[in-house]
């Protein structure tokens, strides 16, 4: 392996660990303040107990999610020197910011929330459990917003040595590329989030324990998560897809695989991309419904890959098209899934109805997957640019870290997650199985 | 404005240095002080709701150095390679150690984790030491003001430089000793009883150590960066750094019974030792080693002027807003913690 593939994977692989923690974290918070203001407005001890419960497991998250981040930040430097020395001057700009507004505020906030609970009262209590979450979604956005950029560069003029120059703040915090991935993102943490919580309640339903605690958690789960779900596809899917139509046009026929353009497109729901053969193999396809989507015209024109030079198609089609549509795939599934467990919650039924507390339960992974498959979409979409149309990933590496000391370090970072993924899940088990009686 | 950024770049990691600085010292302390759970659990409570905010200071002065000097950012973390990615393992290491204890209590996982705490705590303050000595030292800057050092070479702190040699080393014991009784010094002031006295105990026996190896690294220092003796040459007011910090020694040790003091003074040492190093190098970031007259300084490496001034404008109020969130958690959580005490 070349040093510049290894430098991709050592991103890819500890941002794709990395992001397994901060999406619950997220999502978790939303929901935190939501069983807080539960047990503030109802002053009922059960809320209080169900509040500290999830509070352990969202610490041990949380701090899954800052160990593994840090990481993140330094790695741009470490391994992509030369793509720091360029745009450090305006994505340095989001990054910083988020160490100054978000961090300081998660991290101050939740040592008050975790320790503080007799020292601030009900109310000082729930205002931080509120400033967590707030700060883990500014998190998020400047995080985005640094992603945006990258993704659709604005705001900038280059330098006499090419270096990128930020020139308009504004237009870097309001580039309509952020908007949609922003709120797309953060529905995807929600979802990970409700399905979460609603698979503990469902665990503690089928096994009979803290049944009072289940029914909360399955309840509150399945609400947020339906709406989630929802919001999802649409307006923010929908929203996202638009920009990608838009700005990466290449990158949307890669998504879709459609390799020839055409008036009237198809909408692959399965298939495998040949991209030798410029084909995609054993479809099963949607007539027209890509143009309808994408133009809201049944008939209107979608390029096709062979409308671009090979040398700016994405430099992974399969990758992409699959990550795509495991993504798209999976939001549909999480809507029936949701729908169904919602349809039960109305008619009461649902606490008793093993079979779908069954399907909450087990289906607690695959947020996950779906998540970490939209991000790869995102990325391996982008390729081969590290900034689109601006720079190639080729040139942002760091060029004297060879390929042998990035390996190095590369290995040893898949050891330490290793471990650091067993841990985590024996601890939040050992939690689940304390339960909320106990807190 | 580049020299603004350049100020605020290293109060940031000052503060960074005097926060954390605690907590790694706590970690180390605690092999030493705590004799039973309970004190080693007290000797967590006393950083449990603050460390991971003290770690933010260096994430923080981390994008901030990014964004107002990118070719410094770029340089020295691909240069230093090696060393900031053990670095990351051991802030890793560190976290989960002290986050996952006492979820599980029993007597195989509590020392364990207590003694990834101390070591990965140790072997961090002893890494800092040695970034800031390679700092001081200067590094093999190329034409494109690049570099890439081994963890070590000859051991020599000329020309074909390792990230460790006699001076980078001898530094980085003085930082773990500094941060040693930096962190007894916090023990002994948020613990009482038997945990306190022993951990002024080490504070004063540590303090020894800490003025010996401040004495030797200064003179080192000189001898090995000319360009440090120079800036205090033509600068003189620049004095009012090192008399700090040797107000900040010498405090430590006349008021080392008076509470809150000697803790304080600590602080100051650490911060009037980092200022020293910092108005020392000025106008340069990154030094050679090789050519005195390259290397990195702050105009050729800072970001273009409207991104600073833009940056100014959030940085501001965002940094006040912080203060106001440590000065209110601080206060919350004042005084010695109690044997027992609420948790999560």
């Amino acid at each position: 392996m070349d040093a510049l593939t290894i430098h991709r994977l050592h991103f890819a692989f500890t941002v794709t660990f990395h992001y397994i923690f901060p999406q619950l974290t997220m999502g978790l918070a939303l929901l935190l303040v939501v069983l807080k203001t539960m047990a503030l407005r109802t002053g009922d001890e059960h809320y209080s107990r169900a509040v500290r419960f999830w509070a352990r497991i969202f610490a041990i998250n949380f701090a899954m999610g800052v160990v593994t981040g840090i990481p993140m930040e330094f790695q741009f430097g470490t391994n992509w020197s030369r793509f720091s020395k360029s745009a450090g001057g305006v994505i340095g700009q989001t990054l910083a910011m988020e160490g100054v507004f978000s961090f300081f505020l998660e991290s101050s906030f939740l040592g008050l929330f975790l320790f503080g609970e007799k020292r601030l009262g009900p109310k000082g209590h729930w205002f931080a459990c509120f400033l967590v979450f707030l700060g883990s979604w500014l998190s998020g956005f400047f995080i985005v917003a640094t992603d945006a950029w990258m993704q659709h560069p604005v705001g900038y003029a280059l330098g006499p040595q090419g270096e990128i120059l930020l020139s308009s703040f504004w237009a870097l915090l309001l580039n309509p590329w952020l908007l949609w991935q922003y709120l797309h993102n953060m529905m995807g943490a929600v979802v990970t989030g409700a399905f979460a919580m609603s698979a503990v309640g469902a665990f503690y339903l089928l096994v009979k324990r803290q049944e009072p605690y289940g029914r909360t958690f399955v309840r509150v789960g399945v609400i947020a998560g339906l709406a989630a779900a929802f919001l999802m596809l649409f307006p923010t899917g929908d929203g996202q897809g638009k920009n990608i139509a838009f700005h990466q046009p290449a990158t949307l026929a890669a998504m879709e695989g459609l390799f020839v353009t055409e008036a009237g497109a198809p909408l692959a729901l399965i298939g495998q991309p040949d991209v030798e053969h410029r084909q995609l193999d054993n479809p099963l396809q949607i007539p027209r419904a890509l143009s309808f989507l994408t133009y809201q015209r049944w008939k209107a024109q979608v390029r096709g890959l062979d409308a671009f030079p090979q040398d700016v198609w994405p430099d992974n089609i399969p990758l992409l098209y699959f990550s795509y549509h495991i993504m798209v795939g999976l939001g549909t599934i999480f809507i029936a899934v949701m729908a169904l467990a919602a349809l039960e919650l109305w008619r009461g039924r649902l606490f008793t109805e093993r079979k779908v507390l069954w399907l909450l339960m087990l289906s607690a992974p695959f947020p996950y997957i779906a998540n970490t498959a939209g991000w790869i979409t995102a990325e391996a979409g982008r390729q081969p640019w590290l900034i689109y149309g601006l720079m190639r990933t080729a040139v942002g590496v760091s060029p004297h870290v060879s390929a042998g000391n990035a390996l190095f370090t590369l290995i040893g970072f898949m050891g330490m997650y290793t471990v650091l993924a067993m841990l985590f899940l024996l601890l939040v088990y050992h939690e689940i199985d304390r339960g909320p009686e106990a807190a | 404005m580049q020299t603004i950024w350049f100020m605020l770049v290293a109060v940031m990691i000052a503060v960074y240095v005097v926060l954390d600085g605690f907590d790694l010292g706590a970690g180390i302390v605690q092999l030493l002080v705590a004799r039973t759970d309970g004190e080693r659990r007290q000797v967590l409570r006393s950083i449990g709701p603050v460390w991971d905010g003290n770690e933010v200071w260096l994430l923080a002065g981390g994008g901030t150095l990014y964004f107002a000097f990118p070719a410094l950012y770029a340089s020295s973390f691909s240069g230093f390679y090696l060393p900031l990615m053990m670095v990351l393992w051991l802030l890793i290491l560190r976290g989960i150690s002290i986050e996952f204890r006492n979820h599980i209590d029993s007597l195989v996982w509590k020392p364990f984790w207590d003694a990834v705490f101390g070591g990965a705590s140790a072997l961090l303050a002893i890494f800092f030491g040695a970034a800031l000595g390679n700092v001081v030292r200067g590094v093999p800057l190329d034409n494109a003001g690049e570099f890439f050092l081994p963890l070590w070479t000859n051991f020599g702190v000329g020309g074909d430089v390792g990230i460790l040699d006699w001076y980078t080393v001898l530094v980085a014991v003085a930082a773990f000793a500094t941060l040693l009784v930096h962190g007894a010094l916090w023990v002994a002031l948020k613990t009482d009883g038997a945990l306190g006295e022993r951990a002024s105990g080490v504070a004063r026996t540590g303090w020894w150590g800490v003025a010996v190896l401040t004495v030797a690294i200064t003179w080192c220092s000189f001898r090995i960066q000319p360009r440090l003796g120079e800036s205090f040459g033509a600068r003189p007011w620049g004095y009012v750094f090192p008399l700090l910090a040797v107000a900040g020694l010498i405090g430590m040790r006349a008021l080392h019974r008076a509470g809150l003091a000697p803790f304080l003074c600590s602080s100051l040492f650490i911060v009037g030792m980092l200022t020293s190093a910092a108005f020392g190098l000025y106008p340069y970031v990154l030094p050679s080693n090789l050519d005195p007259r390259a290397g990195l300084t702050v105009s050729n490496a800072a970001a273009a002027p409207y991104g600073l001034k833009v940056g100014l404008v959030w940085f501001i109020p965002g940094m006040l807003l912080t203060v106001g969130y440590f000065v209110y958690t601080y206060r919350s959580f004042a005084g010695k913690v109690p044997a027992e005490d609420e948790g999560y």
